[in-house]
């Protein structure tokens, strides 16, 4: 059996330090932010539009043979890495401008592998994305994260007050920004999967932000002697043993996930993995630091009652 | 204290788990490979192609283990190995006429007690089947175009039927103008024009004297009834192509305003498939000009009035009638094979009745003379433009051949004169399936071979299996008693997923799981909280009984609040997804629901069942 990881009596100051917190969450973001505008992001085709063709060869292959192969047949700009096993070739093109028909260009590029490259390849998977198509989809992600971002505004300002409702989009954008930082510094492919894997790290960030606060708003009610930090802190050590529990199953999948699940989610779940251990930090030294500074205390969320309705309240 | 629940409410969970088991089952069974024939054009397969079907193929020694015929007319043909079923569709390719197609299946083999309850299993996603997806984007402006040269000819016929004088008719490709030569002409058609063409093209007056001239548009309403038209128009004429390729459950769909999903599980020559669908190929009978010179014409650019140069395959000018014969729109039927005079690739055609009565007309008034036969192919591609992608279209035209009329042409007769066969193939195939009232192009395609879609369906399982493996063993070591009864409802909640997505006949992809690998480790967090709440509980000093009562009630606002912000992010991806990012959003959201009811409802029946009446509980194995 595992020992119980037990923060019942713990009172670690977790929001007096906070200075350096703050510090070290705005260094990451900076740095980020920095990152992101210097290198960018290495969009893969669904955003950039071009083709991809994968092929798959019955012995391990030499990628530069296949190189000049497709150099000799005109390919310019090819670029040839393998994938996942030495026997797996992953062929990108970029968007051609002159080029009178691109749909074909995967069937070309097959065609002259078979003809004069070094094995005769078996063809895995082609991604054709037109320029207009990818241009879209660069949009369309965008307006997804917004619009969750949105969405999740509400919600909380409805359920809560909208200064948690300001801290959790804090926390989110806090977790996002790093994740896409990270991503930029490894220069790891940025595609429609891993897009899908940070709006899942909204998600699941979200998730546990929301857990402390739930947290704050019943310890208001129940510690009615103490301070707002110290209410706020007891919140934290209370729910930290959840917080690591459920990341700990959580990336207990996703390394599954990462290491088993193939080359074609290895993106997806490296991009979770991050996403939940910077998540996982935040609503532990942020989620609660934020609301703090954002000025959350015992009036803002259990607003003395009017006179009139007092009355019907008192013991 | 006590915990437990009323009766009914164990009744209810026994019910919706083995409701959600049954329909999870038709999962289990593994997919015959198959063979499914299929006539388009009668839509039935007749007795005496059954018989020669099982004749054949016991002869060559591939008999199928099931004959099964299909609601829709189709035959399926089921076979023990893959080896099989590739062996047998070869034999019936070469065995079967035009007429006939054969595609490769996989055919659940869903038990008929399954099946009348209206069990099926999950659909799988290309990316782990295998096939093609395609994104067609339709050139709507080039309707435009289309209806002005429409209007032009119906124009100069009808406004000389009513006597109404004019110079000429131009159009172009967004208008067309009526030159009067005079204000008399002008006064005499102007109200004719407007009357008979309202509601469908806008006049505007220009000129005066004999510059005179009337400007026609489209009507707004008019043109947006025209596109719809085009686009309903493509995709049934995709829909037939599709058909002529042989192809189990095809995906044809509108998506947005102007472009057409197409999804095909298991084909695997693209570049045919491709050729096929974005072809706009047809055929115009024109009779060639017995007046004017070819070459003349083709060095100076100028065709004499009434002709237009064309060229043949080899080069040469050949000038022929403005005036269209016949057009490729009355041809019902196509097939290509060997010409009985040159010996080389035609195409024989057929004609519907009003067709071949406009065509034995022409023909018998021209017998004598050279007829041509235009190939046209329209191809599009994306071009910039002052940094905008825009599709143009291009529209190429050849005489394949000119023969002499002979005797007057009916029905039936064929054209010679192509490259190859293959051409003759493609070109018979796309008269049949008739033409495209607006070209086409293809700006997006996802193509997974079938090795990969089977490795991504394994690799899949198997993070799904060991995760899920992983996530249990550490609730076991964790929560002891009650990590056990987490993993019921961990295990039941995979069943409802499974299951959801069975009886919604949603698509399941390789985003779609890694959603439930996610879910897995999600799934898990609402027990997390209910547990840690228990212990705090207790070490509150609560007795066993009323920890847990207390700990599930004060856990669950909590994770209502949690799991309805995941939903919303979840809502958002599917609402804004395309593709994978929407196949994760349905399964991360059927598992969010379901795991709000495993493990709140089914795990506290569980928890009341085994401690729930124990009068004196101490301690909690948590």
């Amino acid at each position: 059996m595992l020992p119980h990881l037990n923060f019942a009596e713990s009172n670690i100051d977790f929001l007096g330090k906070r200075k350096i917190t703050i510090a070290i969450s705005l260094i990451l973001i900076l740095a980020s932010i920095a990152m992101l505008a210097t290198r960018g992001l290495n969009f893969g085709i669904d955003f950039t539009g071009g083709t991809l063709v994968e092929v798959g060869y019955p012995e391990a292959v030499e990628l530069d043979p296949i190189r000049e192969t497709l150099a000799a047949g005109g390919f310019a700009g090819a670029q040839v890495q393998t994938f996942g096993t030495s026997r797996d070739v992953l062929i990108r093109l970029p968007p051609s401008e002159d080029d009178d028909d691109p749909a074909m260009l995967s069937n070309r590029v097959l065609n002259a592998l078979q003809d004069g490259g070094p094995q005769d390849p078996d063809l895995r998977r082609v991604e054709f994305v037109g320029p207009a198509v990818g241009e879209e989809l660069r949009e369309q992600g965008g307006l997804a994260m917004i619009y969750a971002l949105a969405g999740i505004l509400i919600y909380v300002a409805v359920r809560f007050e909208w200064r948690f409702s300001i801290g959790s989009v804090l926390a989110l954008v806090h977790d996002v920004l790093i994740t896409l930082g990270i991503f930029s510094l490894l220069q790891l492919e940025f595609d429609l999967g891993v897009l899908a894997a940070v709006l899942a790290v909204i998600g699941y960030s979200l998730n546990d932000t929301i857990v402390v606060y739930d947290r704050i708003r019943e310890n208001f009610r129940v510690l009615r002697k103490q301070g707002t930090e110290q209410v706020m802190n007891n919140a934290v050590n209370k729910t930290l043993a959840r917080t690591i529990v459920t990341s700990a199953t959580t990336l207990l999948v996703l390394f599954s996930l990462a290491f088993l699940g193939g080359a074609a989610l290895q993106n997806f779940s490296i991009a979770l993995i991050i996403g939940v251990i910077v998540g996982t930090y935040s609503s532990i030294f942020i989620a609660a630091t934020a609301a703090l500074m954002l000025g959350v205390d015992r009036q803002v969320l259990l607003p003395v009652k009017k006179e009139g309705a007092e009355e019907d309240q008192t013991p | 204290m006590r915990n437990s629940y009323p009766a009914w409410l164990y009744a209810l969970i026994v019910v919706v788990v083995l409701g959600a088991g049954l329909y999870a089952a038709p999962n289990l069974f593994p997919e015959d490979p198959s063979v499914q024939i299929g006539n388009p054009m009668t839509g039935e397969i007749d007795e005496n192609i059954r018989d020669l079907m099982g004749t054949i193929l016991g002869a060559q020694g591939v008999t199928p283990k099931q004959v099964e015929e299909q609601d829709d007319g189709q035959i399926l043909l089921r076979f023990e190995t893959t080896d099989e079923q590739s062996a047998a569709a070869e034999i019936l390719r070469n065995a079967l006429d035009d007429n006939h197609t054969v595609a490769l299946n996989l055919a659940p083999a869903t038990p008929n007690w399954l099946r009348a309850i209206n069990g099926q299993p999950m659909a799988l996603g290309l990316d782990l089947r295998g096939g093609v997806h395609f994104l067609m984007e339709v050139d709507l402006e080039a309707v435009i175009g289309t209806a002005m040269e429409r209007y032009a000819n119906e124009l100069r016929g009808r406004m000389r039927d009513e006597r109404l004088s004019f110079d000429t008719i131009e159009r172009s490709s967004s208008d067309l103008t009526v030159m009067f030569g005079n204000e008399a002409n002008y006064e005499a058609a102007e109200s004719w024009l407007t009357r008979e063409y309202r509601g469908e093209l806008e006049w505007d007056v220009r000129g005066s004297g004999d510059s005179i001239r009337m400007v026609a548009t489209l009507d707004d309403d008019h043109l947006t009834e025209l596109r719809r038209q085009a686009l309903q128009q493509n995709i049934s004429t995709l829909r037939s192509r599709v058909d002529e390729l042989g192809v189990a459950e095809p995906i044809i769909a509108q998506q947005g305003e102007n472009r057409i999903v197409v999804q095909l599980p298991g084909v695997q020559d693209t570049a045919r498939a491709k050729e096929v669908l974005g072809a706009t190929a047809t055929l115009e009978f024109r009779l060639v000009s017995e007046s004017g010179d070819p070459m003349e014409a083709a060095e100076s650019g100028r065709a004499p009035s009434g002709t237009r140069l064309y060229r043949e395959r080899d080069g040469t000018p050949v000038l022929l009638q403005r005036q269209v014969m016949l057009t490729g729109d009355y041809i019902t039927d196509a097939s290509s094979g060997i010409a009985q005079d040159t010996g080389g690739p035609a195409v024989f055609i057929n004609l519907d009745g009003q067709g071949a009565r406009i065509f034995s007309r022409v023909t018998s008034d021209n017998v004598g003379r050279l007829m041509a036969s235009v190939f046209i192919e329209t191809t599009t591609e994306t071009v910039e433009e002052d940094g905008e992608q825009v599709l143009r279209t291009s529209r190429s035209e050849e005489v394949i051949n000119v023969a002499r009329i002979n005797e007057p042409l009916g029905r039936r007769f064929q054209i010679s004169g192509l490259d190859s066969t293959r051409e003759a193939r493609n070109l018979a195939l796309l008269l049949r399936a008739g033409a495209l009232a607006a070209p086409m192009s293809i700006v997006e395609e996802r193509t997974v071979g079938p090795s990969l879609g089977q490795e991504n369906i394994d690799r899949g399982m198997q993070s799904v299996v060991i995760g899920f493996i992983a996530v249990m063993i550490f609730m076991i070591l964790y929560y002891r008693v009650f990590g056990l009864i987490a993993n019921v409802a961990l295990a039941l909640n995979l069943i409802f997923i499974v299951s959801v997505l069975s009886m919604l006949q949603a698509t399941l992809t390789l985003p779609g799981i890694a959603g439930i690998v996610l879910t897995v480790g999600m799934a898990v967090d609402a027990n997390v909280l209910i547990f840690e709440r228990i212990r705090e509980e207790i070490r509150n000093g609560l007795s066993p009984q009323a920890a847990i009562s207390s700990g599930y009630d004060r856990a669950f606002t909590t994770i209502a609040d949690a799991n309805v912000t995941t939903l919303i992010a979840a809502l958002v991806l599917f609402l804004f997804g395309t593709g994978p990012i929407k196949g994760f959003a349905i399964t991360l959201s059927i598992g969010i629901i379901a795991s709000m009811f495993t493990a709140i409802i089914v795990t506290r029946a569980i928890v009341n069942l085994t401690y729930g009446r124990q009068r004196r509980l101490t301690r909690l194995a948590i």
